[in-house]
């Protein structure tokens, strides 16, 4: 006869996902890479702020970029600009990207350059508050973006992006004397859920911000690269 | 939509399961636990199952969703605490950051209920 039996699984719905991330990270730290993952809502500044950091830290640092957000290829020519690899990933409609897309990138990056040569990887994921946050890439940190004119409430409701990362770049300063935006407000909405956040304003237009920015970008390299050649005994 | 690509992910992770069952028993439901404080929304999630299992090995079989609440640890008060989603986070009592999260994050396959011919009755 039949019979209705329970398998039990306890199974991690991402986790395929998880493990293709621990996979792109354990290539990261082999080849001396710290990777950061750049995530914010459409037109919140990815694209401004990944060019003059590129300005900012090259040649010092050397970087490649793995660009997600387009559907065309024109943030990538926009950064191509910058004579540092940009690997675009073909995102199709996904609104995000997942560890397997950057996988493509990452072995792209290993064929067509030498891996070891890079500090920094920047993967600009897709335009999206919400998506992005739950599928890992194999980053080491994660930078959020959220321009003044989005408003104040966006943390309270797309908390999960905010309450994962490691930095907040504040976007669009330059605009905030013409906005009713209190910048106080936003930053203790983000402190609720995350209180250990490294938060910096910043405006790509006016330079704004960007200062601390570098030397916070810097700081993150150097830590992790240390860590890095202890495990690996470079 | 990402239920999308979860829905992807739970039908691959459950079809594994399946094939390596010398029976390829006929599964009746498979049990979920969605985090409230996750990305995904359940009504998305059964939508989209749906639609991916249609003429597939998992033609018929239920999604059964638990969800669970955000509950969060408040260090200074000693005490858990249910936030509110999209208005506070913080402890309603002490205003101390939330730190702790206890339930919510889970998105999970529990289990799996099917159905398969018994020998021994």
């Amino acid at each position: 006869m039949h019979q209705t039996f329970d398998a039990a699984l306890g199974i991690d719905l991402l986790h395929a996902n998880q493990a293709g991330a621990d996979h792109n990270r354990t290539h990261f730290d082999e080849w001396g890479i710290t990777c950061f993952n750049v995530m914010s809502s459409p037109g919140a500044g990815k694209t401004a702020l990944l060019e003059r950091t590129l300005a900012g830290l090259t040649p010092d640092l050397k970087i490649a970029v793995i660009e997600g957000d387009m559907t065309t290829e024109l943030d990538a020519d926009r950064l191509r600009r910058y004579n540092v690899p940009v690997i675009a990933i073909n995102t199709g409609r996904s609104c995000h990207l997942d560890a397997k897309m950057v996988a493509g990138g990452i072995h792209r990056l290993a064929h067509e350059y030498n891996p070891t040569e890079f500090d920094l990887v920047l993967v600009e994921n897709v335009g999206n508050l919400v998506c992005p946050a739950e599928f890992e890439v194999g980053e080491h940190v994660k930078v959020a973006l959220l321009s003044v004119t989005e408003g104040e409430d966006k943390p309270l409701k797309y908390p999960v992006m905010f309450q994962e990362a490691d930095c907040l770049l504040i976007t669009k300063m330059d605009l905030a004397p013409h906005l009713d935006v209190d910048l106080n407000q936003i930053i203790a909405n983000v402190r609720q859920m995350n209180p250990h956040v490294t938060i910096i304003p910043v405006s790509a237009k006016t330079g704004e911000g960007l200062s601390e920015w570098f030397d916070w970008v810097r700081t993150e390299v150097g830590q992790l690269a240390g860590m890095q050649s202890l495990v690996v005994g470079h | 939509m990402h239920e999308t690509d979860m829905t992807k992910a739970l039908i691959l992770t459950v079809r594994d399961w399946w094939e390596a069952q010398p029976e390829r028993p006929q599964i009746s439901q498979i049990h979920l636990t969605v985090g409230q404080f996750t990305c995904v929304e359940p009504a998305s999630l059964q939508f989209a199952f749906e639609v991916q299992t249609q003429n597939s090995f998992l033609q018929g079989a239920k999604l059964v969703i638990r969800e669970t609440p955000l509950i969060a640890f408040c260090h200074r008060c000693q005490q858990e605490y249910q936030p509110e989603i999209g208005i506070q986070y913080a402890c309603p009592t002490c205003s101390s950051p939330m730190e702790d999260i206890r339930s919510g994050r889970e998105l999970k396959i529990e289990r799996i209920e099917y159905e398969q011919f018994n020998y021994m009755s």
